[in-house]
């Protein structure tokens, strides 16, 4: 290899050791997949407590989660996101001065993982909501026919059935998140895009790293996309019409 | 909250909006015209242009942004040392300025989101429309143009909104590279004062103002055009 004959071999660049950058990667990209794992939980989290919460009421708490879900989603995510971890870890001190433990460091990656959580709630809130309005109504009226609790209700029958309106919105924000974790990167936790960086500026190998993180990101991708395939054959099982697979 | 550095800095922000602006307009100008040929290859082209044009998609959908900015801008320039003869011949592009990096990232992207859209309008075009135009004796450059492109875009317009919108709220990752757009400015403002909501702030609500532009533009747009809106 006439090109990077000057320089380190490709194969030093990418093992594992003080060599190379391999197991820098390789923990990047587990820190990656764990904020978005957990962030992506607690946007669910959030997603269904804020649909559930629009769709049952018209008062000030509809007016509230409708400002979160609209502000949140019209704001860029790298600029919500440093607003919020600078916000959140501003007001967490505060709380702990407060109560007299004194500065406490916030752990880099619960920061992550609520910033990004509460930036993917914004967005599973819609995709429920509409999920769950397309629930047939006869069926909900069933249910309460039959004396199920409002709770038993949901659980039974609304959620299963509003699961398979939901999947490709869903894995959609499943994927959108495993790329917004790179932004968490500008806030200096160190998941795959900040790693390769600093691989990068040690190394002053940018091509390589580079490539090979995105690699690694599209690695992530494809198999979300056919984990979510096979998801929603399986979810439709049973339902009328052809199947839609992506 | 203080804003008294609001005034000093407010003809740069003025200039970072401008820049913003431009790559906002730009990329998605330039997008979408290379997300056209992108769309096509996949319906209409050979094995190799479809397979191609998808994974190229497919890695632009599948990857951040902000990684394939830095490859672009890093990653390339890297390159430059190793080919003999580079350094002498390539030196322009090695002193362009980031924003043309940006732009050029900016546009790629766009095109790799928009040609999937693309795709599935230029599919949902009824095929009877495309043979009745070929048997009135249209080229099939004139039947793109007359009429698969002119159907197919009136299909994405209300899409196109929406995509519009993301790409604006991907355009203050400019400011990672380094380029004096909106955010670059915040973010020299938020090193030389030491304040760091303010000029968050400043910049979030711009951004918000931005859409909300962008919003009625597209509006006032698809009302200009003549569709059936009963169901």
């Amino acid at each position: 290899m006439h090109l990077f004959a000057a320089a380190v071999p490709l194969w030093t660049l990418l093992s594992w050791g003080d060599q190379g950058y391999g197991d820098e990667l390789f923990w990047g990209a587990c820190h990656t997949l764990e904020i978005s794992i957990f962030g992506y939980a607690l946007g669910l989290g959030l997603g269904l407590l804020g649909a559930v919460g629009k769709l049952s009421s018209a008062g000030l708490l509809a007016k509230g989660l409708n400002g979160y879900t609209t502000l949140f989603r019209a704001l860029p995510e790298a600029i919500l996101i440093m607003l919020l971890y600078y916000a959140g870890t501003d007001a967490l001190n505060g709380l702990f001065a407060l109560v007299g433990i004194g500065a406490l460091q916030v752990s880099g990656m619960v920061a992550a993982i609520v910033v990004l959580g509460a930036v993917q709630g914004a967005y599973s809130t819609e995709v429920l909501r509409a999920a769950i309005m397309a629930v047939p109504k006869g069926q909900i009226e069933a249910a309460e026919a039959l004396g199920m609790t409002r709770f038993l209700r949901f659980r039974r029958i609304t959620l299963p059935a509003m699961l398979p309106n939901a999947l490709p919105g869903l894995a959609n924000l499943w994927l959108n998140i495993t790329k917004d974790s790179a932004l968490v990167s500008l806030v200096g936790f160190t998941e795959l895009a900040l790693a390769t960086q600093q691989a990068a500026g040690v190394s002053k190998r940018y091509f390589v790293l580079y490539v090979t993180a995105q690699a690694i990101y599209l690695a992530i991708s494809q198999t979300s996309i056919a984990g979510f395939g096979w998801a929603e054959r399986r979810l439709r099982r049973g339902q009328r019409g052809p199947v839609a697979v992506p | 909250m203080r804003w008294e550095w609001l005034p000093d800095y407010l003809p740069a922000l003025a200039e970072g909006l401008l820049i913003t602006l431009e790559v906002l307009v730009v990329s998605v100008v330039a997008g979408f015209a290379l997300a056209i040929p992108l769309a096509l290859a996949q319906v209409k082209g050979g094995y190799l242009a479809r397979k191609l044009a998808g994974a190229y998609c497919s890695y632009i959908r599948g990857t951040p942004l902000l990684m394939q900015l830095y490859l672009l801008y890093y990653g390339i320039g890297s390159l430059f040392p190793l080919i003999p003869g580079a350094r002498e011949n390539l030196m322009w592009l090695i002193r362009l300025d980031a924003i043309y990096y940006v732009i050029l990232a900016f546009t790629l992207s766009f095109a790799g989101y928009e040609a999937e859209i693309m795709r599935g309008a230029f599919l949902s075009v009824p095929g009877g429309e495309l043979e009745a135009a070929e048997a009135m004796g249209m080229s099939p450059g004139l039947v793109l143009r007359r009429i698969w492109f002119p159907s197919a875009f009136l299909k994405v317009l209300p899409t196109l909104t929406g995509e519009v919108i993301g790409q604006l709220k991907s355009t203050p990752l400019a400011f990672t590279v380094p380029v004096q757009d909106l955010m670059g400015v915040a973010h020299k403002v938020m090193q030389d004062t030491y304040r760091i909501y303010e000029p968050l702030l400043f910049v979030a609500l711009v951004y918000l103002a931005l859409t909300y532009v962008i919003v009625q533009a597209f509006g006032r747009l698809e009302r200009l055009v003549p569709q059936r809106r009963s169901v």
